[in-house]
């Protein structure tokens, strides 16, 4: 019977540190009490000659040492949690990309490089992963309880989360949120492997690249009559803007991310590129979740050519 | 507390219980006691129903696979379980109970300021009853307690209307206890009743219906905008028509967080009392925990964010929502510190009430510190949506509010039914409680680190062991739970008759004679001094 679980990611050893600190200081302040109790419920009972309390008043200095040291203690709780938390929120810039997909009750996986997988998940070791999810219904979340990482998935945006697994192995992952009658079967695994062993698991996998299906798509959807890319375009080009600052009709600039190219999919006339109308038509309901993240693997693969230059 | 009018001294003939007969003089009834003993029936039956539920989520949590219950109906047991517990138990709870039968005698009043406005808010409890056993019988709802959308406004096919209507209707019995508490602590006090000479009971009551009135109208707009989603497709939390679904959280929340301070001051309340009756001690710290109370329901509005850590909130926003989190630890942790202090040099009895204030106090500790844990945004990720979190939260609301509530119903109970309880059986109902209930629940810290997520029907081998105990203890706080209700029962016919003040204690309820007249004193109390104004012992020197 397992007491302790496994730590198979970098951020996994940081945890349990906090952990034992809060632990160290718990225990300590649980047994001080339950000391005090005891050793006063034995020494202060009432029996002859202890039939009258001896009436105190409080005390000031003592209420005072009281606060200011839980005080003093929360705040090293704090700082040293919201110090982990953002460095799980931040990931590497080199992480390895993975697109998830969440729905009642399975969880899909898509690799940049090509394969696709269903509540499994094949990661390298020592490399940090990104993964960037959404839900096509209800909000889950993915858990991986090894490494530590947990985040909700919810319909209608992004969110992500990032690791860099340690050990190979193959871990459990969960759906830690509610999702309906099968959410205790949303489950799956996180099986990782050696970066040579990955590459070859990777190799051996079938299917286009979500950036050769999103180009697919593009012209299949007829993208491409506006977004052609040259002067006369009546859209905005698209190679080179994931990553992009945007400066919008209203005025504000943002930084062209996923969730950017997700909602302007979807809901065209949200933010309007400055410099251009509002003609695009919605593709809600004409392209699926995980449609929209090969259009945007193919806007990114854009990037990579005109930045890159052909390699 | 001494008054200065003397007291009866021949039995009172006529009391609350005896002045008049029949279903028509309780049900019409407007005698605050008489309002509290109909909370006190319908919440002993809500506190049964919500346990089947809960023994039947830990029978099939026996073994690793879903076998007894199908998911459907797992699913809708644990919503029922937390529905039931949650609104028709815990927030209702000590307030309507214990506060409805001895807020008006603590401070030498007639009765509640408003005592039809306190017949109503019994009836909308009934009403909102009604609608929640309707929704359990038709079918079920299987959304949790929480009805996160878009799962309850667009995708469960379950009774949610019934309940959610219910839900509304019972916040507002809620609003109308809080209402009606704060105009009888404001209006209703004895001469010479001044603010600080009041018992802290009654302070924790103050400082809960500041929460239920202000807190609880956004329960019935969250509500109701569901409804309106899930009933007429408006879009507010659903994506596909354009809503937000962490909006939903954040409104829920905003109410549900600072409920679970309904749910856990009018405890604390309690033990305020129960320490010092059986310390035969004044409280330690008077001020501080008073002003504890009012720090809690104060910063119990601004932390709500502390659930949404991972849900897909500014990283920013989580931040600050961590750090009040921990502020809000602190009033939590002068008051565990003060009732620790009172002990000391005290003349401790152990008496029944005592025993599950000592066990509130152990496990309040145990329950708030590990609410650190979860406040701890690093932390949090990993075992939030965890049974590390069901753990949590049942220390403070099980092995807090349950234990005080029968430490505040035993301790009054004399008083009640003018009747004594059996000591041997409630001191051997209270171990069996604390031993069941650490059972229960200390596994489920180890199987939420370990990574078991809360609401699962199913879940894998390894887990099973930590499940199994868990059950075990399951079982024995069942046992716990049924003793009281029974040697209760028992005492109203052969328990001994309690005399008017069987504690020795202070406060103005002991005054009047057990069970209290109609309009509760025969002679308006007055009081020139502090609360628990027990004599003292010269201090021991050397």
């Amino acid at each position: 019977m397992p007491l302790f679980p496994e730590q198979a990611s970098t951020l996994a050893p940081r945890v349990d540190a906090l952990l034992f600190f809060l632990l160290g200081v718990s225990t300590f302040f649980t047994l001080l009490i339950a000391g005090c109790i005891v050793v006063f419920a034995i020494r202060y009972r009432r029996r002859p000659g202890n039939e009258m309390a001896e009436q105190v008043e409080g005390s000031d200095r003592l209420e005072i040492a009281w606060s200011v040291i839980p005080l003093l203690l929360c705040l090293v709780m704090y700082a040293w949690g919201a110090q982990l938390y953002f460095a799980a929120a931040t990931p590497p810039p080199e992480a390895l990309e993975v697109y998830s997909v969440g729905k009642q009750w399975m969880w899909k996986f898509q690799h940049l490089s090509g394969p696709r997988e269903i509540n499994e998940l094949h990661v390298p070791v020592g490399l940090p992963v990104k993964v960037l999810m959404t839900s096509q219904d209800v909000i889950h979340s993915l858990f991986v309880p090894a490494f530590r990482v947990k985040q909700d998935v919810l319909p209608g945006r992004y969110t992500q989360l990032w690791f860099q697994a340690t050990r190979p192995g193959t871990y459990h992952l969960f759906c830690a949120e509610y999702c309906g009658t099968l959410h205790s079967g949303m489950i799956g695994q996180v099986v990782a492997m050696e970066p040579a062993d990955f590459q070859r698991w990777l190799a051996g996998g079938t299917g286009a690249t979500p950036a050769v299906a999103g180009e697919k798509l593009f012209t299949d959807l007829g993208c491409i009559t506006c977004h052609r890319g040259d002067a006369q375009a009546r859209c905005p080009e698209l190679a080179g803007l994931f990553g992009r600052t945007v400066s919008l009709t209203t005025g504000r600039t943002l930084t062209a991310d996923e969730g950017y190219i997700r909602e302007s999919i979807l809901d065209p006339g949200a933010k309007i590129v400055a410099g251009y109308q509002n003609i695009m038509p919605t593709y809600q309901g004409l392209v699926s979740e995980e449609g929209v993240l090969e259009l945007i693997a193919y806007i990114k693969s854009l990037q990579t050519t005109e930045a890159k230059g052909p390699s | 507390m001494t008054t200065a009018a003397a007291l009866v001294a021949e039995e009172p003939r006529l009391h609350y219980l005896n002045e008049s007969y029949g279903v028509r003089s309780w049900l019409l009834t407007t005698d605050h006691k008489r309002v509290g003993l109909l909370y006190l029936i319908s919440l002993t039956g809500a506190f049964f129903v919500g346990g089947f539920f809960a023994v039947m989520l830990r029978v099939e949590l026996l073994t690793p696979a879903g076998d007894l219950l199908q998911a459907e109906t797992y699913n809708k047991f644990f919503t029922m379980h937390g529905v039931i517990m949650v609104f028709f138990f815990l927030v209702p709870s000590i307030p309507a109970v214990l506060g409805n039968f001895v807020l008006p005698l603590m401070i030498g009043a007639r009765d509640v300021a408003f005592p039809r406005l306190n017949l109503l808010s019994w009836y909308l409890y009934v009403l909102g009853a009604s609608f929640t056993t309707y929704a359990v019988v038709s079918g079920g709802v299987d959304t949790g307690w929480t009805f996160y959308t878009p799962y309850s406004t667009m995708s469960s096919t379950t009774q949610v209307m019934p309940t959610a209507i219910g839900i509304f209707i019972v916040g507002f019995s809620s609003i109308l206890t809080g209402l009606n508490f704060v105009v009888t602590i404001h209006r209703m006090r004895a001469p010479g009743l001044t603010w600080f000479r009041l018992p802290l009971f009654v302070w924790s009551l103050y400082a809960t219906s500041l929460i239920q009135i202000l807190a609880t109208p956004v329960l019935a707009i969250t509500v109701m905008l569901l409804g309106l989603e899930r009933l007429l497709h408006v879009g507010i939390f659903d994506p596909a028509l354009g809503g937000d679904p962490v909006l939903f959280q954040h409104l829920f929340w905003f109410y549900s967080h600072p409920a679970v301070y309904i749910m856990i001051l009018p405890g604390m309340g309690v033990i305020s009392e129960l320490v010092t009756c059986f310390a035969r001690k004044r409280i330690f710290g008077y001020h501080y925990v008073a002003f504890s109370s009012i720090a809690i329901a104060v910063f119990g509005f601004l932390v709500w964010g502390h659930h949404l850590f991972v849900a897909g909130q500014s990283v920013y926003a989580a931040m600050v929502f961590s750090l009040l989190s921990y502020l809000v630890a602190i009033p939590s942790a002068v008051k565990v510190f003060n009732w620790t202090a009172t002990l000391h040099k005290g003349t401790l009895e152990f008496r029944t009430p005592l025993l599950y204030a000592l066990g509130f106090i152990g496990l309040f500790t145990i329950g708030g510190l590990t609410g650190l844990f979860l406040a701890s945004l690093g932390m949090d990720v990993h075992v939030t949506d965890t049974y590390f979190v069901i753990a949590h939260f049942h220390y403070i609301m099980v092995g807090g509010m349950v234990m005080g509530y029968l430490g505040g119903v035993h301790y009054w109970w004399p008083k009640i039914s003018g009747r004594m309880y059996p000591e041997g059986w409630g001191r051997l109902a209270a171990l069996i409680i604390f031993i069941g209930f650490n059972l229960t629940f200390f596994p489920q810290f180890i199987l939420g680190y370990l990574g078991m997520p809360r609401r699962y029907h199913a879940y894998p081998d390894e887990f099973q062991v930590l499940n199994v105990m868990s059950t075990a203890g399951a079982s024995i706080l069942g046992v716990g739970y049924l003793l009281p209700m029974i040697y209760l029962l028992w005492s109203l016919r052969y328990g001994e008759p309690a005399g008017n003040n069987p504690w020795d204690a202070t406060g103005l309820e002991w005054q009047t004679p057990s069970p209290p007249p109609r309009d509760n004193f025969e002679v308006t109390p007055v009081v020139t001094g502090e609360p628990y104004a027990y004599p003292g012992r010269e201090p021991a020197h050397g």
